[in-house]
Formats: structure tokens, C-alpha cells, sequence
């Protein structure tokens, strides 16, 4: 199995709070990983951290292949990354954002790349006009497209159909799934959103107080808590006794 | 692989587009670069006719205050183009983003660089007119000497701004105000309007330790005394390099900090 992603004793700690404690796990590629866990389980803080946004207290990340602690540069090309929690700038246009992003990915021809994502995730009509003026579901739709810029090799989504009614959602999870197989990319994708993480993960990670509480597919997950839907196997997760005092990291999740 | 290059001119360009792009999308922006200066030419031109005929310092040297005007301008535009830059970024949330790209500190700063020097360039070039046609002076009666204080002052709004941002990256939004009172509450020991020797012998050394007192000295020199002083300029020179190597070192340690507090992701309005 070629790792992709491939993460050992991984710790983030604030003062006397562990918002990640000792994960270790890796992501194969080509695959779609799900990261599921309650508010305050150490996603988003993990996330951070396999982008080099956050600097480890403790730990190892390699990412295709580069040490994230000294190389980061050399994976930072062929990976992108989409969240809510981090805005694009308002006062430009969509197309300006865009051109801005293909412009440091250094993509060539970025008008023709542009316009594809645009015409893909259906916001053609929206490109001349500010960013600051979408609506969330649009914003969500924008960010993707500038996580798709560069067609990362490895792409990170943090709640990536957040704030998108049923009907979008759903279009940009077949995009999704459709964006993997053609491409070969692998994915590792933070949500609470059960329906997605059925729709698109082969493989799940469950994290609770920093800690990655069990692992599998979907099927073996419900089987081993013997229940019919992920859901459920989340309710149970989330419910059961505290395993170890820890504080919510970012406060985002 | 074009995209690990450690400096790469299209990641700076990109930069640059972005900041073009808020600018020449932004009236108010617009207006801000000229506005200013334009005003302060005004009341330093007025102040500058009145004193000509009651101080014999100005009689002597006319256009003396005008030209410690448009030069500190200089720094400061300098300085406001780099730190705003920063802060345009902080408030629109999007360092996350930027720090997920391909983009190095150092292109960011070579482009925030790049777009100082054209806030500084556009927003002066008004008052320099006014300057002309109002008063009939012209700051390029400094001659030759122009050159180098100007590249000196330009640095110096950078390494300040450098040392804006580090705070601002350390300390959160609470230090942004550094980006406009920085420049004023360092002013009066950089001798813009007057000589070093005009402040207490205890201040004197602080100011001389400011590249700006040696850049407005050695100004005073070409117009009050129509000598140019090699030296004084020298001091500037080398005062920067070594508050330029020292900002950008407090710069990359505060960024550094910055990734292990998770401030990139939380920096914001």
C-alpha cells in the first residue's frame, strides 16, 4: 500500500490541554478517509497540522512523501485544501480569487482551469461578482473550486457541503467522488455529516478528545458496534465514558 | 517540479494582482493613497510661506519643511504598504489559505514590498504637483542625494513594518493600531523638521541610532548648507541593512510562533 499520508505519535498541546494526543494512522492513496468526531475531537486541529499550518508539539507527518516539519514545500503543490473556517478575501471577485490562487499554484492556462471549475460546481454566473456578496452555500462552492485550482494530488476537506442545501450537497459529492476516480486523488475529509461520509469514504477514522478511538470502512464499523447506520456508531462514540481529560483545541470543530 | 522553486516571480506577481486588484476595486482605498499627502502638503506649504518671511532657518533653506514632509511621507507610505498589506490578509481571514499555497514568507514580503513602493510612488505624485504649482518647490532640487534618501526611507517603512507585523503575529489584533501610530511616535527623535542637536543630549544618541535622524541631517545639509554629507548617508545604510536583517529575524520567529499557536487559522476579523 503507498502511503500518502502517514502520521506517527502525533501531539498538539496548548499549555496543560492536549487537543491531539499520540494519533498515529495513515491514509493510502487513492483512497477517500473520513475523520469524524464531536465538536472539540481534534479534526480540524489535525487538519491544521497535516498542512503545516500548525506546528506539532510532538510527532511525525509525511505527506506524499515529504517531512511536513522541514519539507512542506514539497508537497504544498500537489495538495489544496477547502474549509468554511477560512474565508477568501471579500472584496475581490470570484474570478480574481481564482486567478490569484492558479497564479500561486503556478497553473498554466489559469482562465481555461477557471472556467471549468466553474461550469463543474455551477457557479459560472457568480464569477464577476464579489466574493464578500455569495451566500454561504456559494462561498462553500468557491472555496472548493479554489481546492480544486491545482487538482491536488491530495486534497484536505474540513465540512466541505457545509451551509449547501440537499440539492448542492449531493452535485458536489458526486463531483467529489467522480474528481477521485478520474483523477486517482486520495482525500481526507473532516465532517459530522454522516450522509456524506457513507456517500464518499471508503475508510474511517473516529477521533474523540484528541484521541483516534477506532478505525475500519463503514461496514466493519457497524458491525462492530452492531448497529445499521454510521450514526448510530457516532452517538455511540460520542456517548461513551471520557477515555482522557482533554480541552477542545481551536474551538472550531 | 516548478511549484518547490524557493522563489518563484509568478507566486510574487500573483500577490501583487491580489493587492491591484483590492486597490483599483476600492474608491475609498483609492482615495486614501492621495488624500493624505495632498492634505499635508497643503498645510505644510501655507506653514512653510508663513515662517519664510519670520524665521531665518526657512528663509535660508526654503522648502526645508516641505521636503522633511514629503520624505517622512515616504517612510511612512512605505511602512503602511507593507503592514496594511498584512492586515488586508488578516481581515479577510485568508492567511490560512495563503499558507497552504505554494507561497513563501519571503515572496509575500518581496510582493507587499513591491506594492508599498507603488502606494508610495501613486500617492505621492499628487503632492509633489501641488507642491510645484502652490508653492514652486520642487522636491527634485535635492538633486542626486534624492535617490538615497528616499531608498533609505523606503527601508526603513519596512523593516518598521516588518516589526509591526512580527508584533501583530505575536500579540494578535490588539497590536494592529502599531500599523498607524508606529511611524508618529518614533517622529519626533527622527529629526524630520529640525536638527539632532535641537534634542536633549540623553535623546541624541536614540535618534542618531534611527536611520531617518542621518537621512533629514544629511536633507538639511543639501538645502541649508548645499553640502552633501557621503557620510551621514552611509550611516543610513548601514543602519537599515541592520534593522532589515533584524526585523526580518523577529518576522520569521514571530511566524513561526504564529504556526505553533495556530494563528494563521485564527487571525481574523
Amino acid at each position: 500500500m503507498e502511503k500518502i499520508i502517514s502520521v506517527e505519535a502525533l501531539t498538539k498541546r496548548y499549555g496543560a490541554s492536549v487537543a491531539v494526543d499520540r494519533i498515529s494512522f495513515a491514509v493510502a492513496k487513492g483512497s477517500v478517509t473520513g475523520l469524524l468526531g464531536g465538536n472539540g475531537a481534534g479534526k480540524t486541529t489535525t487538519i491544521a497540522m497535516l498542512l503545516g499550518l500548525l506546528v506539532p508539539s510532538s510527532g511525525t507527518i509525511q505527506v506524499l512523501g515529504a517531512d511536513m516539519a522541514r519539507h512542506r514545500h514539497r508537497a504544498l503543490p500537489f495538495m489544496n485544501f477547502a474549509s468554511p473556517y477560512i474565508d477568501l478575501p471579500h472584496r475581490l471577485t470570484v474570478r480574481e480569487n481564482l486567478v490569484v490562487y492558479a497564479g500561486l499554484y503556478l497553473i498554466d492556462r489559469p482562465k481555461r482551469r477557471i472556467a471549468e471549475l466553474a461550469d463543474a460546481l455551477d457557479f459560472a454566473p457568480l464569477l464577476d461578482r464579489d466574493y464578500g456578496s455569495l451566500s454561504a452555500g456559494q462561498k462553500t462552492r468557491v472555496a472548493l473550486a479554489k481546492a480544486l485550482i491545482n487538482t491536488p494530488r491530495l486534497l484536505l476537506l474540513d465540512e466541505p457541503t457545509a451551509s449547501l442545501d440537499p440539492d448542492s450537497a449531493d452535485r458536489i459529492r458526486f463531483y467529489l467522488k467522480d474528481y477521485a476516480r478520474m483523477t486517482g486523488a486520495t482525500m481526507l475529509i473532516a465532517s459530522h455529516n454522516m450522509i456524506e461520509v457513507e456517500r464518499l469514504c471508503g475508510d474511517l477514522l473516529i477521533m474523540r478528545r484528541g484521541k483516534i478511538v477506532d478505525s475500519g470502512t463503514p461496514d466493519e464499523l457497524t458491525g462492530r458496534y452492531g448497529r445499521e447506520t454510521l450514526e448510530q456508531v457516532f452517538l455511540d462514540i460520542a456517548r461513551a465514558e471520557p477515555i482522557a481529560p482533554a480541552e477542545p483545541a481551536t474551538g472550531r470543530e | 517540479m516548478s511549484g518547490q522553486t524557493a522563489l518563484s516571480v509568478r507566486r510574487i506577481d500573483a500577490m501583487v494582482l491580489r493587492y491591484w486588484y483590492l486597490l483599483r476595486g476600492s474608491v475609498p482605498r483609492l482615495l486614501d493613497l492621495f488624500y493624505w499627502p495632498a492634505v499635508n502638503v497643503v498645510l505644510w506649504g501655507f506653514f512653510s510661506q508663513f515662517l519664510a518671511g519670520n524665521s531665518s532657518f526657512v528663509a535660508r533653506a526654503g522648502g526645508v519643511l516641505l521636503a522633511g514632509m514629503f520624505l517622512w511621507d515616504v517612510m511612512f507610505r512605505s511602512q503602511l504598504g507593507v503592514s496594511v498589506g498584512f492586515l488586508e490578509e488578516m481581515w479577510s481571514r485568508n492567511l490560512g489559505h495563503m499558507f497552504v499555497s505554494p507561497l513563501r514568507a519571503h515572496e509575500w514580503l518581496i510582493a507587499l514590498i513591491v506594492v508599498s513602493i507603488f502606494r508610495t510612488v501613486v500617492g505621492l505624485a499628487p503632492a509633489v504637483l501641488i507642491a510645484m504649482f502652490m508653492y514652486h518647490f520642487s522636491i527634485f532640487d535635492l538633486g542626486l542625494p534624492l535617490a538615497g534618501f528616499l531608498a533609505n526611507l523606503m527601508m526603513m517603512g519596512w523593516w518598521l513594518a516588518l516589526l509591526i507585523v512580527a508584533a501583530i503575529l505575536r500579540y494578535g489584533q490588539g497590536a494592529e493600531n502599531l500599523a498607524w501610530a508606529a511611524a508618529f511616535v518614533i517622529s519626533p527623535i527622527c529629526a524630520i523638521y529640525y536638527p539632532v542637536s535641537t534634542l536633549p543630549v540623553w535623546l541624541q544618541p536614540v535618534a542618531l541610532s534611527l536611520p531617518g535622524a542621518h537621512v533629514f541631517e544629511g536633507m538639511r545639509g543639501v538645502m541649508v548648507d548645499h553640502v552633501f554629507h557621503g557620510r551621514l548617508l552611509a550611516n543610513a545604510i548601514a543602519l537599515n541593512l541592520a534593522y532589515l536583517i533584524i526585523s526580518g529575524a523577529v518576522f520569521l520567529w514571530a511566524f513561526h510562533g504564529a504556526r505553533i499557536r495556530g494563528k494563521l487559522l485564527q487571525l481574523g476579523e
